[in-house]
């Protein structure tokens, strides 16, 4: 009975120890509050990936009534923001310069192309290949302009030109195709990553390097309690932070939010405490502020905004890194967080993500009591 | 002259002397190189694509067929009832779902235009936009070769396949000859940044900064001593990833390897000057590591590498300017791809030049002030 009130009493204190650390420390809330907002503000708003008012020069060899009405169809279009030149040159170089991500030519046999069908190409595209997304988006976009100018002049010529195979295509979750609105969602695994791992890996290491770890030690604190000590406050500062950040996202930055509340909680407190677990490990193994600071910014943060699907598909990588991207808790946080705002509670793959981040979860705790325990030897 | 040396002398020995810092400068960054090199890329490759067909026709099968022998799906598989589609969308088990319609090869027969319906994964838009073009790509080809087969009276123009766009610096558009430049730039970036903005919030921490103003050195003095090492340990990390990148990565080198490194020059030097504005500002480690992500967040974000800045609000492109990292991607793409001339990679090294003096000396400035 009395063993139990001791580690009551010894628990409150070192909880009010660690608030007061982190309420004293401007930079606690500096990354658990401004830098979630800034990210947030970032990826709602700077974050675009198909490519509007693409820079491109159109270069006109001679003026006719086509070529005109081919410049304005360009021009009225918003996917370019387009340039004119009379000669190849000045756009070839402001092509090397970056100046304009691609060009379009118009030939001066282009009237003559458009009465003989054996010229086979009448207008001649190049694009950037240094920004090979860029480029890809230009290539279709560039066809399809080049299409619809084509069926409009077919039209007024009296020769119609239909597809033979139309492709209706719907978007589904994200019909308008918003680039934000499934960015943000998996930009809060980000977010969590930087409270959970690398803030608390800081502070511990901390404790470390100055030595007040070992006074801390000397107390009949034991170490579990310890561990815990560490690890609720900064969970409900996490957890606070990612409630403020669903609100945000959801309230000003208008993501749809289709799931529920509690798969939400249950998926975000799984993956904090797996990010508090290995901040923990980090700093218990580095000792050292800047090796600890180093170390969690290539294991959980690169990897969280690399290989978690948050903008690059895992799909598309080569097999051993989809194999790596599983050992990294950050992509099931974001494969439910999409999933959750933007289609609904899909259970499947909630309970899937869920498990993947239990089992990390438990070799990860499995490390931080050995090589606390060591440390202690 | 000689004061100075002796503290960058020492800079580099407290660097050197802790033995895993050592092993953190070189390690990681080449691992993260080849890691990330692989691992960013928004080319879309292993496709699954899945099939509600509601059509007995021969045509509509035949296309499908087409979409099994392409490379890029590596999962091309059927939906047998109309409900089904939903519960495949949700799960994440096709990126799209393509819907026949019954009549799709009675219309195809006829010379009439067909219809089917693709559904895009809005939760992977951008690659689910890429697949719809590849389908069309595919069912282009297809329906070309069928009327001229079937229907040579009604054959309808082949008008996609008129337009053969040419990319310029990377024929092949393959992704990772951008990436691994980008890479370059910005592991660097953040290598220097975290050795220049713990430099002097450590010494601050531990106690021998005072050991360090006690000595004759002035505080600029002082701060030169401290921007060297990360600057030289910067710029040996860059041409270790550039030989990687030239000869494990094969990508084409053509421009002047010396504007190359001066302008990896002016760049490191740009964001240390931020690094140790942060270290002076700071007072614990903490705190500078923190604020070192301030930094990065916006600067990462706003560079044009994860996505073009032309797509971003005009007042934020404006912002963009007086990011160090945005500049030096147009250079070192540039000459690495496009055999950039000195007019252009001077046109974007300028601003860096400025940002670096500024941020050297308001780091001074700071720096000064704080000490008195």
């Amino acid at each position: 009975m009395s063993e139990r009130k001791d580690t009551f009493f010894r628990m409150r204190g070192l909880l009010v120890k660690e608030t007061y650390q982190i309420f004293r420390d401007p930079s606690s809330m500096l990354v658990a509050f401004f830098l979630p907002m800034l990210l947030l503000f970032l990826n709602g708003y700077a974050i675009n990936l198909d490519a509007n008012n693409i820079k491109t020069g159109i270069v006109i060899e001679s003026q006719n009534d086509d070529s005109e009405r081919l410049l304005q169809s360009f021009q009225k279009s918003s996917y370019y923001d387009v340039t004119t030149s009379d000669h190849r040159k000045p756009m070839e170089e402001a092509l090397v310069a970056s100046k304009i991500r691609g060009i379009i030519v118009i030939p001066n046999y282009f009237d003559k192309a458009n009465r003989d069908q054996r010229i086979l190409s009448p207008i001649q595209v190049i694009t950037d290949g240094s920004e090979p997304n860029t480029a890809a988006l230009f290539q279709n976009y560039a066809r399809g302009t080049w299409q619809n100018w084509l069926i409009q002049t077919g039209k007024t010529n009296g020769n119609e030109i239909k597809i033979p195979i139309n492709i209706e295509s719907r978007v589904w979750f994200n019909p308008e195709n918003k680039s934000p609105d499934y960015i943000i969602p998996g930009s809060l695994a980000i977010i969590i990553t930087l409270v959970g791992n690398l803030l608390t890996a800081l502070v511990v290491a901390r404790e470390w390097e100055r030595g007040t770890m070992e006074s801390l030690m000397t107390t009949p604190v034991s170490i579990t309690e310890l561990i815990l000590g560490k690890l609720i406050p900064y969970f409900i500062l996490g957890m606070g932070t990612l409630i403020l950040c669903v609100a945000v996202s959801v309230f000003i930055y208008k993501v749809p939010f289709r799931g529920s509340i509690p798969p939400m909680l249950l998926v975000g407190s799984l993956y904090l405490f797996a990010a508090l677990c290995f901040g923990l490990l980090i700093s218990t193994l580095a000792r050292n502020q800047f090796i600890a600071a180093q170390v969690s910014i290539f294991t959980a943060f690169l990897p969280a905004f690399m290989l978690s699907g948050f903008i690059f598909e895992i799909a598309n990588m080569p097999v051993p890194l989809q194999l790596l991207s599983y050992v990294f808790t950050a992509r099931y946080l974001v494969s439910s967080y999409q999933t959750i705002f933007l289609v609904g509670d899909v259970y499947e793959i909630i309970f899937l993500d869920c498990l993947g981040i239990l089992t990390i979860t438990s070799i990860l705790l499995y490390f931080v009591v050995i090589n606390t325990r060591k440390k202690l030897d | 002259m000689h004061q100075i040396l002796a503290l960058i002398i020492k800079e580099f020995r407290a660097i050197w002397k802790d033995k895993s810092a050592r092993g953190i400068l070189f390690a990681p960054p080449i691992l993260q190189l080849f890691m990330f090199a692989f691992a960013v890329t928004l080319d879309v490759k292993n496709i699954s694509l899945g099939i509600y067909n509601q059509d007995q026709g021969k045509e509509s099968h035949e296309l499908i067929q087409r979409f099994k022998g392409s490379p890029q799906f590596s999962d091309v598989f059927s939906i047998e009832k109309e409900s089904d589609i939903k519960h495949v969308m949700d799960t994440r088990k096709a990126i799209v779902v393509l819907n026949f319609p019954a009549d799709f090869s009675r219309k195809m027969r006829q010379g009439e235009p067909a219809t089917m319906q693709a559904i895009l994964d809005g939760r992977r838009s951008n690659s689910s936009l890429i697949v719809s073009g590849y389908v069309g790509e595919i069912a282009d080809v297809f329906a070309n070769e069928f009327n001229r087969q079937f229907n040579p009276r009604k054959a309808i123009p082949s008008i996609s396949s008129i337009v053969v766009p040419r990319n310029w610096f990377n024929a092949n558009l393959d992704y990772q000859w951008f990436t691994v430049t980008s890479l370059v730039a910005i592991i660097g970036m953040i290598s220097a940044l975290s050795l220049s903005s713990l430099t002097i919030a450590r010494e601050r921490e531990m106690g021998t900064f005072e050991q360090i103003l006690v000595t004759p050195l002035t505080p600029t003095q002082i701060l030169i001593g401290k921007l060297c090492p990360p600057v030289v340990v910067g710029l040996a990390q860059s041409v270790v990833m550039f030989a990687f990148a030239v000869t494990y990565f094969g990508i084409p080198f053509t421009g002047s390897i010396l504007l190359l490194v001066a302008g990896m020059f002016v760049f490191l030097t740009s964001i240390i000057g931020v690094g140790l504005f942060i270290s002076s500002l700071c007072t614990t480690q903490q705190q500078a590591v923190l604020g070192t992500f301030v930094f990065l967040t916006p600067t990462m974000t706003l560079s044009g590498f994860g996505a073009p800045v032309e797509n971003i609000p005009m007042w934020l492109q404006y912002v963009s300017e007086i990011s160090p990292l945005k500049h030096f991607l147009i250079v070192i793409k540039g000459i690495f791809l496009k055999d950039m001339p000195f007019a252009a990679v001077w046109a974007n090294t300028w601003p860096n030049i400025l940002i670096a003096v500024f941020t050297v000396s308001s780091s001074v400035w700071l720096f000064r002030r704080r000490i008195e």
